[in-house]
């Protein structure tokens, strides 16, 4: 899934970006939000990385709009977890791990820690994978 | 993760250290070696910084992508082998 997700992006940045006009810089800032893109897809909406991620990439109006609608929905599931008063540690190693994970700010450390730890695997595929394109369209 | 708390109840240090364990094994060979006895703040610490590392392997592989992208011909074999993966 991941790897359809990219190189289709791939393949449409090759397609829409004119040669003489694209500076090297600017694709290269298209092919690194096509990498998030993709491994945010290939994540799914399960993940609140991936919807942070899939958020920022689409503009934050629309999504605060989906969130306001969802916490009104879900009401009684997980938004205990997510107290305002309950205090999100700001401090240290784990407030830099909140920076760190699209989303993290607002999640309570046991989610803070899984989703981390999804966000990590997903990115290391996603290095791998422009690893083996790159080497391939190297040779 | 099985349990899901309610209120304000904290996890316990058994569940700390199952998740430790479980994250650890996600780290890459040569930083789970360098970090030894693992244990919460260092964890977090490797984790803080592979994801820095990855973040800006990303940015170098985008980079050299784009260049590579540059110079690419869309009559190669690298082409068509893309193309054939996308049918």
């Amino acid at each position: 899934m991941l790897a359809l997700h990219f190189l289709r992006a791939l393949v449409r940045i090759n397609q829409t970006s004119d040669p003489s006009r694209c500076i090297v810089a600017q694709r290269s800032r298209r092919i690194k939000l096509a990498a998030y893109a993709s491994i945010a897809l290939a994540a799914g909406r399960r993940r609140a990385w991936s919807r942070a991620v899939l958020c920022s990439l689409h503009g934050r109006r629309a999504c605060r709009v989906r969130a306001l609608s969802r916490r009104r929905v879900s009401s009684g599931k997980k938004a205990k977890g997510v107290h305002p008063t309950e205090q999100r540690e700001g401090g240290g190693q784990v407030g830099e791990l909140r920076r760190l994970v699209p989303g993290g700010r607002s999640m309570e450390l046991c989610t803070l820690l899984e989703e981390a730890g999804s966000y990590i695997q997903c990115l290391t595929a996603q290095v791998q994978l422009m690893n083996m394109i790159a080497d391939s369209m190297s040779k | 993760m099985s349990s899901r708390r309610s209120g304000g109840s904290r996890i316990t240090e058994e569940e700390i250290n199952e998740l430790i364990g479980k994250l650890q094994s996600l780290l890459p060979e040569s930083r789970r070696r360098s970090m030894g006895r693992a244990s919460a703040s260092k964890l977090l610490k490797e984790m803080c910084n592979y994801i820095k590392s990855l973040h800006r392997e990303v940015d170098d592989l985008s980079d050299r992508l784009s260049a590579l992208m540059s110079t690419m011909d869309r009559d190669s074999p690298q082409a068509e082998i893309i193309r054939n993966l996308l049918r």
